[in-house]
């Protein structure tokens, strides 16, 4: 019973990193294609602008993801990792130099050396969410057993690469998206338009991936595949593809910040659609989430220590999230550190 | 790989921790007594901080990885009995981010007390984060709370027995107030160099005297607590305490050996003997019985060169320690007499030096109590080798190598970064650079008298950067 909420709380927080991450990487991604110093400079800024006070929180969800798995579901956590060992080190080391290179560009004057971290940040940006989409799908498609040594077979597969190709495509979507948002909210006006596009691009690139997603994994993650297209898992499915959808009518329109919820539920509810799909199992067909669960008493310290958390948590995200949006959040300048 | 990564970690954590602490303390004063000087003071701690907690972030995050990545087999094992710690350690640290967020970019446009209240609670977020990690640890060295089944795995988890440990409290205590200390040191350390060079201003007199004085009043404090968790260990890790004082056969009237190296056959060459002392410092008289490292097999006890290796990282942390004692009452000294700071360059020069050696100390510490702990690493339940990813050597190597160097490249960045943003305030404050920036109202609206009184107190500066050979 613990166990069962606690993995829900798992798939809510893998959820909210999705999104909060997501976002995240999405700008990095559009930071990427950005263009040339000249070209890219307006939307970099605001890239920059945009992410600053909330990047740091966005990342704190992946350890909560982490700590939840290892002492939530310590047999899951030692499975995945000793088996996807090569995609997760290169996620790790991607986010080190998309953190360091973001991070590290702001307080940088020289050009050169802005390009430098910048690039870092951007390459990056587009690695993490690569390698983290095919822990996902190899999980997904059963191929992680306990037991199970690293091995290229476990993650270079159909579902795997695609469900890779579908975190970006949500990253983008959801960068692009916000980015639009927060343009309109800086009073850049020309990128209002040049986001919204990209969100429709990305919003199109994200259905064509799902299609073929969800005709890959009718042989090669069948279990999952049943899941998604029967029951719950079909209603957020299909939830979720409305959501997108609503997602790419409204980011062109005046009601330009509804997009954005409905783009993070698109990716929440997709998140959501894939829990669902493999219950009970953690690993499907080989790990049930009881299986894999530790100690109980741990567990029910785990979930007093999530409730007392939230209880001090809360505020203070919404107080984060309010002032940001109001705008009252804003890096110091120069002016104010020389004078 | 762990090792590098952990130690490059621990390096930001007396800034994690205490970074913020000093600021506010800095803050606090700025509002209270309108003092120009203390605000810009703590603006620019504050972008140091930004700068440095986004690295911790992201050297934190990895290192959550890494647990995955090195040690499968002890989470997989006992991930359920110690991982409540980390539990803790990931909302507190949540809680920080999202504090610090507030803190830091909240400069401009809160009120001032609104602002620096809702900078208040983030010592204690980041204390909270320190009690979930070393609770952690300290299960690793006295692990409890569980009991083993057939198969050798734990059953009949005791959470409170599991957090708190034989060793949780010395070893809490004892790096909380490294933390500060370190961080103090460095801070002062580094305006004590601007002062050296001749920068006698306010500014920097400020800039020293704040961290320095934190750090001075837990310094004798850091000694009690030092020798407290070495009699800990005496008695609940009593291997341990072998290999920090070189001790080989189970006796009474041991002797103490400062430095010296341990050889294979048990017998100590070089090193200063003082005969009878570890048995009085570990019992209070020379009839304490030391247990020695040969009483148990070879297998289950650190080899020689561990041994010594965790006695020289021992001995180079009281030694520091104690001479830090001396700096902090020469600095007593003065106050008391003078109500100044000391005159002498001799002082300022060791107190460049405190920044650089603290922060030695911190990586001193951490290696008695990880390699005192070898070949163990869940004490006498589970060895290093068993809880090592089962990945090859050389994949292993290879990822350590491109971590190593990327590493190498954020620290080298950043300290870049620092020294860069040292070198724009420094000019900025002698008034040469126009600032570049398009936004430049003034932090909490116009105010002034602030102005005026900042026309009054020069600013020409040093920002804080690191003091100089504190980058190993």
């Amino acid at each position: 019973m613990t166990a069962d909420i606690l993995s829900w709380v798992l798939l809510l927080a893998i959820a909210a990193y999705a999104c909060g991450g997501g976002v995240d990487y999405g700008a990095g991604f559009w930071d990427l294609l950005a263009g040339g110093a000249a070209r890219g400079r307006r939307p970099r800024w605001l890239i920059d602008h945009a992410m600053a006070p909330v990047w740091e929180v966005n990342n704190v969800w992946l350890v909560f993801v982490l700590v939840l798995m290892w002492t939530g579901f310590p047999d899951f956590f030692q499975t995945v990792f000793t088996a996807l060992w090569l995609p997760l080190a290169l996620a790790a080391v991607g986010m080190v130099l998309r953190g360091a290179g973001f991070a590290l560009r702001k307080p940088t004057r020289r050009l050169a050396a802005r390009r430098v971290y910048g690039a870092v940040f951007a390459v990056a940006s587009l690695l993490t969410p690569f390698f983290l989409g095919t822990v996902i799908g190899s999980v997904a498609s059963g191929r992680v057993k306990p037991g199970t040594v690293a091995s290229a077979d476990a993650w270079a597969n159909p579902t795997s690469i695609v469900a890779g190709l579908l975190a970006v495509c949500a990253t983008a979507v959801l960068g692009a998206v916000f980015l639009s948002a927060d343009a309109r909210r800086f009073g850049a006006h020309d990128l209002v338009g040049y986001f919204a596009l990209r969100a429709r691009i990305a919003v199109a690139a994200l259905v064509v991936v799902g299609a073929v997603g969800l005709a890959v994994t009718a042989d090669d993650a069948s279990y999952v595949h049943h899941g998604l297209t029967h029951g719950w898992g079909l209603l957020l499915v299909l939830l979720s593809a409305a959501s997108g959808a609503v997602t790419a009518v409204l980011v062109a329109g005046p009601a330009l910040g509804w997009a954005r919820y409905s783009a993070v539920a698109a990716v929440a509810l997709a998140v959501g659609a894939w829990g669902v799909a493999q219950r009970p199992y953690l690993v499907p067909t080989s790990l049930t989430v009881q299986d894999a669960a530790g100690a109980s008493a741990t567990l029910q310290w785990m979930l007093i220590v999530a409730l007392v958390a939230l209880v001090l948590i809360g505020p203070a995200v919404t107080v984060l999230y309010r002032l940001d949006t109001r705008g009252v959040l804003e890096p110091l300048t120069d002016e104010d550190v020389t004078k | 790989m762990m090792a590098f990564t952990l130690a490059s970690h621990i390096m930001l954590v007396p800034f994690g921790v205490a970074l913020p602490f000093i600021t506010l303390v800095m803050h606090h004063r700025g509002l209270r007594k309108a003092d120009p000087t203390a605000m810009l003071l703590a603006r620019r701690w504050s972008a140091v901080m930004a700068v440095q907690f986004a690295v911790g972030v992201v050297t934190g995050t990895v290192l959550s990885f890494e647990f995955g990545l090195l040690w499968p087999g002890m989470m997989g094992r006992w991930g359920d009995v110690f991982g409540l710690g980390f539990g803790v350690e990931a909302w507190a640290f949540f809680l920080e981010a999202i504090l610090i967020a507030i803190y830091l970019y909240g400069w401009r446009r809160l009120k001032p007390w609104t602002h620096f209240w809702l900078g208040v609670p983030l010592p204690l977020t980041a204390l909270m984060g320190a009690f979930g990690i070393i609770a952690a640890n300290s299960w690793m060295n006295t692990p409890q709370g569980f009991q083993l089944d057939q198969a050798g795995n734990p059953v009949n988890v005791h959470v409170q027995q599991a957090i708190f440990t034989p060793m949780f409290g010395p070893e809490y205590w004892h790096f909380v107030v490294a933390m500060f200390l370190t961080a103090g040191y460095v801070v002062a350390g580094v305006y004590a160099v601007g002062w050296l060079r001749g920068r006698r201003d306010r500014y920097h007199r400020l800039g020293f005297t704040v961290p320095f004085t934190v750090a001075a009043i837990l310094t004798p404090l850091q000694f009690f607590l030092g020798d407290n968790i070495a009699r800990q260990i005496y008695h609940k890790q009593p291997i341990k305490f072998a290999a920090a004082e070189l001790v080989w056969d189970t006796d009474t009237h041991v002797p103490e050996y400062l430095f010296g190296r341990l050889q294979e056959d048990g017998t100590v060459k070089g090193g200063l003997k003082i005969p009878q002392l570890d048995s009085i410092l570990a019992g209070f008289t020379p009839d304490t019985q030391v247990t020695g490292l040969s009483s148990v097999p070879a297998a289950d006890r650190p080899t020689a060169t561990q041994a010594t290796i965790v006695h020289w990282a021992f001995d180079l942390m009281a030694t520091i320690g104690s001479v830090l004692i001396l700096l902090a009452l020469w600095y007593a000294w003065c106050w008391w007499r003078h109500r100044d700071l000391p005159k002498s360059r001799w002082f300022f020069r060791c107190a460049a030096i405190a920044g650089a050696a603290s922060v030695f100390t911190v990586e001193c510490g951490w290696i008695t109590t990880e390699v005192g702990r070898q070949p163990w690493i869940v004490y006498q339940n589970m060895r290093v080798s068993e809880a090592v990813t089962p990945t090859g050597a050389a994949s292993l190597w290879t990822m350590f190598g491109v971590v190593a160097a990327v590493y190498v490249l954020i620290f080298g960045a950043f300290l870049t970064v620092l020294l860069k943003m040292r070198t724009r305030w420094r000019l900025a404050g002698g008034g040469t650079v126009a600032a570049e920036s398009p936004e430049t109202d003034t932090p909490y609206g116009p105010r002034p008298e602030l102005a005026t009184t900042a026309a009054q107190s020069p600013t020409s500066a040093e920002g804080p950067g690191r003091a100089p050979g504190d980058s190993e």
